[in-house]
């Protein structure tokens, strides 16, 4: 039983993690919203836009915890994510704000739809990374 | 764009996933250098436009020169790129002329086989030094042995060669001019095709191909006008006549007005087959021809055989195909129809005749000589001065001389080269041409281009000609045909693109569909699931137009509008009754109550029968909305103008032109009392100009501090019209003369568009911008982008079609949300970047005008300006207005195309919309929709009139369901598809790049094709099948990959080509199609062109060309529209008498090439033609501008360009394309 370096990263991906699973709870709902009418898109976008950035920092900063605490295995699962996220934020649309989504070409069925599925997909992957936290959490508090 | 059922990305796989691009076909195909490399695939040159010379080259004189020089020889012939047309056109002349032996054997020169489209040489003269003895004797089958005069018979034989050596060429035609001077016989020849070696000699030839074109194209236009004969009846006509007056009510034109009676004489059959049959004259002469010309079919496998055997034995059966049209057609024109004995002796003289002192030159038209003589003739001092060539003699005019020559010309009226029309009376010449274009499309492709691998024996013969008796039949009554693309030469249908009939079942049948100019939907019948949607690789999409101007539409007010509880469906006329009370709703299937008040037909002041009311008679309606209608009182019009006043704003010198336009407007901006207008200038500052009703003059104010703009007084800003009138007025005159010259060379657009919207924010309304070069300060200031190096390059970046900021698309949205709308005039002469600057209209509902390189000092200029402009000021506006768009359960709409701002999945928010403002939605199939019969779709715009009165217009569209891939290809309305895959186009431009969206449009016609040919049992791996229905998909397809918007290659302002996507976006679909595939008319006989009712006046209607210049006669005079431009191009030969009644000028080379309009003469060539121009006008809703070029003048290209069907340096003629598509197909 001993609290290391790694115990700690854990610990913050685990928190950071739950933190992610929300937004992409809100993500999925908001897009939901959109889908039926409920929200105006120029609405919509503006409350996810500022979102976007901090959910990629926060998943990104505790996978740097995972590399200075050699957690090789956690960041080797997070690295495709990570990827993704850089690779979609540099291809978004011409915005001078931040974030992603732009109110005009958002109501476009093949970006909801995407929208969508890349919100759900995240959600399973934050949940299921949750667990796997937990367990490396554990396992670094035990070992040694 | 993707993930639509239809795949229109690159891929050909049917699934849909929107992969960036997937080359679906050999990459060497792409590239100019492989097609050279690979001579198998090099596309026989043939038929569409001149091969492999640029249009450009077409009409220099020194090709006539050359032509007569040219030797003499058989070869010389065969290998003339001859369209396979000008055998129509010949073998019209002969059906006119008689079965004179001597006019045959002149005639052959270019004479032959209509339907079998044999090429036709135009070199007459070669026949003589090659008369082959072998076909002699066939020769005796077909003429009266009386015929043969001695000293003919050589001619004759000659005749026979040819006759024998172009049937021998159908094959091989499409080579013909590649092979020039290759073969030593007519029957190698057809071994040569797939000889490699051709192709090696085929570079040389080039130069004399582009010398026949001349006299091709000279023959080919005949073709087009010649009346050939009268064989229909008069009932025959009417269905096409009776459809034409119908579509030509333009725009006015109304579904209320529809006359059931006319649709149904339309909708039964196509055209073909009544025509067909009643094209076989009883009269018809010789048995042989009637074998032609009632069973065309039959013909095609007896050519084929013929072909395919070339040598001796198979002769016999080619000559009775060949030469009974010729035969047969001149039996009815009498005059041309000297016995056959009377003839005789003539050529029993065989004196040989001076050309020019037989004919007076008023004979010419009715001759057919070889176009080479005719050019000789015209041109008699030059021709002559080359040298007397060898074909002097040749067209043999002994029997002109006889009686029956004498009267034959007598009764033809003065000369002029062309005069198709004038030997009979126009309606049934025009009908002729039509019959004849169809017949040629569809029933009898024989010898036209028959590819040498078919070699059919015997009972291959027997099968397809049972299989086709039987099916073809079936198939053409239900309008079924199939059109082998390769070998359709005109398959423009005349007079015009109708859009397909939507066909109803039985319950519905009556019920007036939305009109097909406000509403179409690209399948007439929508598959009922996804994969059938997914296997026909159609796009599945509704345009619409929904605010256009209509001369009737029914306006009602009531209490309640009648709606479904469920789905807010407005009730149309496709909703069912289940009894007198209730309603079922044809998109959520709920039953509804009606309302006591709906039992009342306000006509007849009865109650009882729903039906009655106007809301179920018409699927156009406009209701005027109660007040829950309303978020707010109605607003009033409010117009801000904001002017680029800076120095190339004034230099540009726009600014006199527009307000010398809105003074002339101002009572006509539409608005009620309270309508209010405001000014803004700018350059580097932003101006205001006070106009309250205390000053005696208009205040200016000028902000410089334009990083953060405010404006400087709360009000007299935006004035009442009607109240400051004179103030209005005094600064309209002024502001021309203050900024006549300016050396402010800042334009602080972004600002100055920033304190528009604040002076509109609390009302809505429009912002006009004119903009003449780039926004260079302020917020939203943009940078020179573009390398004019990149401009012809092989691709365009996406990036550069994309905006750099997104400041104009937030202004937009903010605009938008207040139900402002902003219109663009760009009026630039360098780079302003659209890409960028576009944003601000596409997303508030503006719309965009483009003058490139704008000077008031062009008159054209102006006057393109001044009509656009008054257009743009007078036309209806609808204000703060949305539309919703609701589809039956099952379906659901996709993406959206237009300017608007998407507010949630069914509903788009425009602050203004303009009757010239179209639409597209793509649909989604989500659900099967087996159980259905019908499917509907219905558009509602809810809009604030300027008279300040809330409407709703609905349009309801209703299609029948179809459950197997044949009905759905057959049900595609072309012209839609074209449309809709323009606008998909430009959205995969912005997203993916240039040549994706290219490629992308090469596998719509791939797949189109390969779908259909899963329908199609006894495939040809030679012919390349498309439904009638689409026929006219790889032409457009072909026009779209060299518009504007999708052209590279060509040397194209990145700013024009971003106006001409916004356009493709934006344009109805009348004005699309027109702008990428222009109509083109021959005009120089326009006082015989069948007239057409429009109105209380009769139009001419002459007929509409392909575009290549093949159909361009140098001694004939085009009118070309395509809907911004009405470019009328003299040839060079015109007929002094036309140049004198059309233009005023004594010669052609005194017509003024700068003239705007046309000269008002009273003779009948004159009005008629200015008849034609102002019916054009009519049609569309802003005069177009008129230009006349003549065929010397520089400005030519601009005509020229627009031959799209002809090969061009950067891209493929028609024929390629389909050569290079025909590889694509699976």
């Amino acid at each position: 039983m001993a609290f290391n370096f790694a115990a700690f990263s854990y610990i913050i991906a685990l928190i950071g993690d739950a933190v992610l699973i929300f937004f992409s709870i809100f993500h999925v709902i908001a897009f939901d919203e959109l889908r039926t009418d409920y929200k105006n898109p120029i609405d919509q976008c503006n409350s996810l836009n500022p979102l976007v950035l901090p959910e990629y920092l926060l998943h990104i900063g505790f996978n740097i915890l995972f590399l200075l605490s050699g957690q090789w295995l956690s960041l080797c699962l997070n690295i495709p994510l990570i990827a993704y996220h850089i690779n979609r934020y540099r291809k978004r649309p011409v915005m001078s704000g931040p974030g992603l989504y732009d109110p005009t070409n958002i109501m476009n069925t093949d970006v909801l739809t995407q929208c969508q599925r890349e919100g759900w997909a995240k959600l399973a992957f934050y949940l299921l990374s949750f667990f796997y936290y937990l367990y490396g959490m554990i396992h670094a508090l035990i070992s040694t | 764009m993707n993930g639509q059922p239809y795949n229109y990305s690159g891929s050909n796989s049917a699934n849909g996933t929107p992969t960036p691009s997937s080359v679906s076909y050999p990459a060497s195909l792409s590239s100019q250098s492989s097609r050279e490399a690979s001579p198998a695939r090099h596309p026989p040159a043939m038929s569409h436009g001149p091969p492999e010379i640029s249009p450009l080259a077409l009409h220099s004189n020194s090709s006539y020169d050359q032509q007569q020089v040219r030797p003499g020889g058989m070869y010389d012939q065969h290998s003339y790129p001859i369209a396979s047309n000008m055998i129509k056109p010949s073998l019209k002349e002969h059906s006119n002329s008689d079965l004179n032996p001597s006019r045959m054997a002149e005639m052959s020169s270019s004479a032959l086989y209509p339907n079998s489209q044999l090429p036709v040489d135009n070199q007459s003269h070669p026949i003589y030094s090659n008369s082959d003895r072998q076909s002699f004797p066939r020769y005796e089958n077909l003429m009266s042995p009386e015929l043969q005069a001695e000293v003919n018979q050589s001619i004759r034989n000659s005749d026979q060669t040819n006759l024998q050596s172009r049937l021998d060429d159908t094959n091989s035609h499409g080579y013909t001019n590649s092979s020039f001077g290759l073969q030593s016989k007519n029957s190698e020849h057809n071994n040569r095709i797939v000889d490699p070696d051709w192709q090696a000699n085929r570079l040389p030839v080039y130069g004399k191909n582009s010398m026949s074109n001349e006299d091709l194209v000279r023959a080919t236009y005949q073709d087009h006008h010649n009346p050939s004969n009268n064989f229909h009846a008069s009932d025959v006509q009417s269905p096409t006549k009776a459809s034409f007056q119908q579509n030509l009510q333009g725009p006015g034109y109304s579904p209320l007005r529809q006359n059931p009676s006319v649709q149904q004489i339309q909708a039964p059959a196509p055209p073909q087959v009544g025509i067909k049959q009643m094209e076989m004259p009883p009269q018809s002469g010789p048995p042989r021809t009637n074998a032609l010309g009632i069973i065309p079919y039959n013909t095609d496998p007896v050519t084929k055989m013929s072909q395919a055997g070339g040598g001796a034995v198979v002769n016999q059966n080619p000559l009775l195909p060949t030469a009974s049209p010729l035969i047969q057609q001149p039996v009815k024109s009498q005059p041309y129809n000297p016995p056959i004995s009377a003839a005789a002796p003539v050529y029993g003289s065989p004196q040989p005749v001076p050309l020019q002192k037989t004919f007076p030159p008023q004979q010419q038209p009715y001759q057919i000589q070889p176009p080479q003589f005719q050019a000789q003739q015209q041109y008699q001092p030059t021709a002559y001065s080359i040298g007397p060539p060898p074909m002097m003699q040749q067209p043999q005019p002994v029997g002109l001389q006889g009686p029956p020559l004498k009267q034959y010309s007598a009764e033809q009226h003065v000369s002029r080269p062309i005069e198709p029309y004038n030997t009979m009376p126009s309606q049934p010449q025009y009908q002729n041409h039509n019959q004849y274009q169809q017949q040629n499309n569809i029933a009898n492709h024989s010898g036209y281009n028959n590819k040498q691998n078919y070699y059919p024996g015997p009972d291959d013969l027997a099968n397809t000609m049972a299989g086709m008796s039987v099916n073809s039949g079936y198939n053409k009554l239900w309008g079924r045909e199939a059109i082998d693309l390769l070998k359709s030469r005109d398959i423009l249908p005349q007079p015009k693109v109708e859009p397909p009939k939507i066909r109803l079942a039985q319950e519905y049948f009556e019920s007036a569909n939305c009109s097909p100019e406000i509403f179409r939907c690209t399948l007439t019948k929508i598959p009922e699931t996804k994969s059938l949607l997914d296997k026909s690789r159609l796009p599945l999409g509704v345009l619409i137009h929904p605010f256009k101007d209509l001369n009737q539409l029914s306006v009602i007010q009531c209490s309640v509008i009648v709606r479904c509880r469920s789905c807010r469906t407005y009730i149309n006329p496709f909703v069912y009754f289940v009894d007198s009370k209730r309603w079922k709703c044809n998109l959520c299937f709920r039953v509804n109550d009606l309302p006591e008040e709906f039992q009342y037909d306000p006509l007849t002041k009865t109650y009882g029968d729903p039906s009655r009311r106007p809301e179920i008679k018409s699927a156009t309606i406009e209701f005027i909305a109660p007040s829950e209608y309303m978020v707010r009182p109605p607003q009033p019009a409010a117009y801000v103008f904001v002017i680029d006043v800076s120095r190339i704003g004034a230099e540009a010198g726009y600014l006199k032109v527009f307000c010398d336009s809105l003074l002339s407007q101002l009572e006509a901006l539409p608005g009620d009392s309270r309508t209010s207008v405001g000014f803004i200038t700018f350059d580097s500052a932003v101006h205001f100009y006070s106009l309250a009703e205390t000053h005696s003059q208009p205040h200016q104010m000028v902000v410089v501090d334009i990083e953060d703009m405010f404006v400087p007084c709360p009000e007299n800003l935006l004035v009442n019209l009607n109240e400051c009138l004179g103030l209005v007025r005094d600064l309209l005159r002024e502001l021309p003369e203050k900024y006549r010259e300016s050396f402010d060379t800042g334009s602080a657009l972004g600002p100055a568009l920033q304190a528009a919207y604040k002076l509109l924010a609390s009302t809505g309304g429009r912002i006009t911008i004119f903009q003449s070069c780039l926004p260079n300060c302020g917020p939203g200031k943009l940078s020179p982008r573009e390398d004019p190096s990149q401009r012809s390059g092989e691709n365009v970046n996406q990036t550069m079609l994309n905006p750099v900021t997104d400041f104009y698309k937030k202004l937009a949205l903010d605009c938008s949300g207040q139900q402002i709308a902003v219109d663009l005039f760009i009026l630039n002469s360098q780079f302003v970047d659209l890409a960028s600057l576009s944003g601000v209209s596409k997303f508030s509902g503006g719309c965009i005008h483009h003058f490139p390189l704008f000077n008031a000092k062009n008159q054209l200029h102006v006057e393109s300006l001044q009509r656009c402009l008054q257009r743009y000021m007078c036309r209806k506006i609808g204000f703060e207005s949305v539309m919703r768009l609701r589809c039956t359960r099952g379906l659901s709409i996709h993406t959206f195309h237009g300017n608007f701002f998407v507010r949630s999945t069914d509903l788009l928010s425009l602050p203004n919309v303009n009757p010239d403002a179209g639409f597209g939605m793509q649909v989604s199939i989500d659900e099967n929709l087996t159980d259905l019969q019908n499917v509907c779709f219905q558009a509602a715009l809810l809009y604030t009139s300027s008279k300040g009165e809330r409407r709703i217009r609905v349009h309801t569209l209703c299609l029948p369901i179809a459950s197997n891939l044949s009905d759905v290809l057959h049900s595609a309305d072309q012209q839609c598809i074209i449309g809709l895959l323009a606008k998909m186009a430009v959205d995969r431009c912005h997203q993916y790049s240039l040549g994706d969206a290219r490629e992308a449009f090469v596998n719509v016609v791939a797949d189109m094709l390969s779908a259909y040919k899963l329908t199609q049992s006894n495939y040809q791996s030679t012919s390349l099948l498309a439904p009638s229905s689409l026929s006219l998909l790889p032409l457009y397809i072909l026009a779209l990959l060299k518009c504007t918007a999708f052209r590279i290659g060509q040397s194209t302002r990145l700013d024009d080509r971003v106006f001409a996507m916004c356009h493709m976006k934006t344009l109805p679909l009348f004005q699309l199609i027109q702008s990428i595939y222009p109509d083109l008319y021959p005009v120089h006989n326009i006082s015989e062109c069948p007239q057409i009712t429009v109105g209380d006046d009769s139009v001419p209607s002459p007929p509409t060309l392909h575009l290549t210049a093949e159909k361009i006669d140098s001694n004939g005079i085009y009118l070309m529209d395509d809907g911004s431009n009405l470019l009328i191009y003299v040839g060079h030969n015109i007929n002094q008498r036309l140049a004198i009644s059309m233009f005023g000028a004594p010669s052609f080379n005194s017509i003024n090439p700068n003239m705007t309009e046309l000269p008002e003469l009273d003779n009948a060539d004159s009005r008629e033609l200015r008849n034609f121009v102002n019916f054009l006008h009519n049609e569309k809703p802003t005069a177009p501008s008129l230009q006349i070029i003549r065929d010397d003048d520089p400005k030519r290209t601009l005509f020229l360009e627009k031959l799209i069907e002809d090969k061009t340096e950067s891209g493929h003629s028609y024929y390629e394309f389909l050569q290079r598509v025909k590889l694509l197909v699976k």
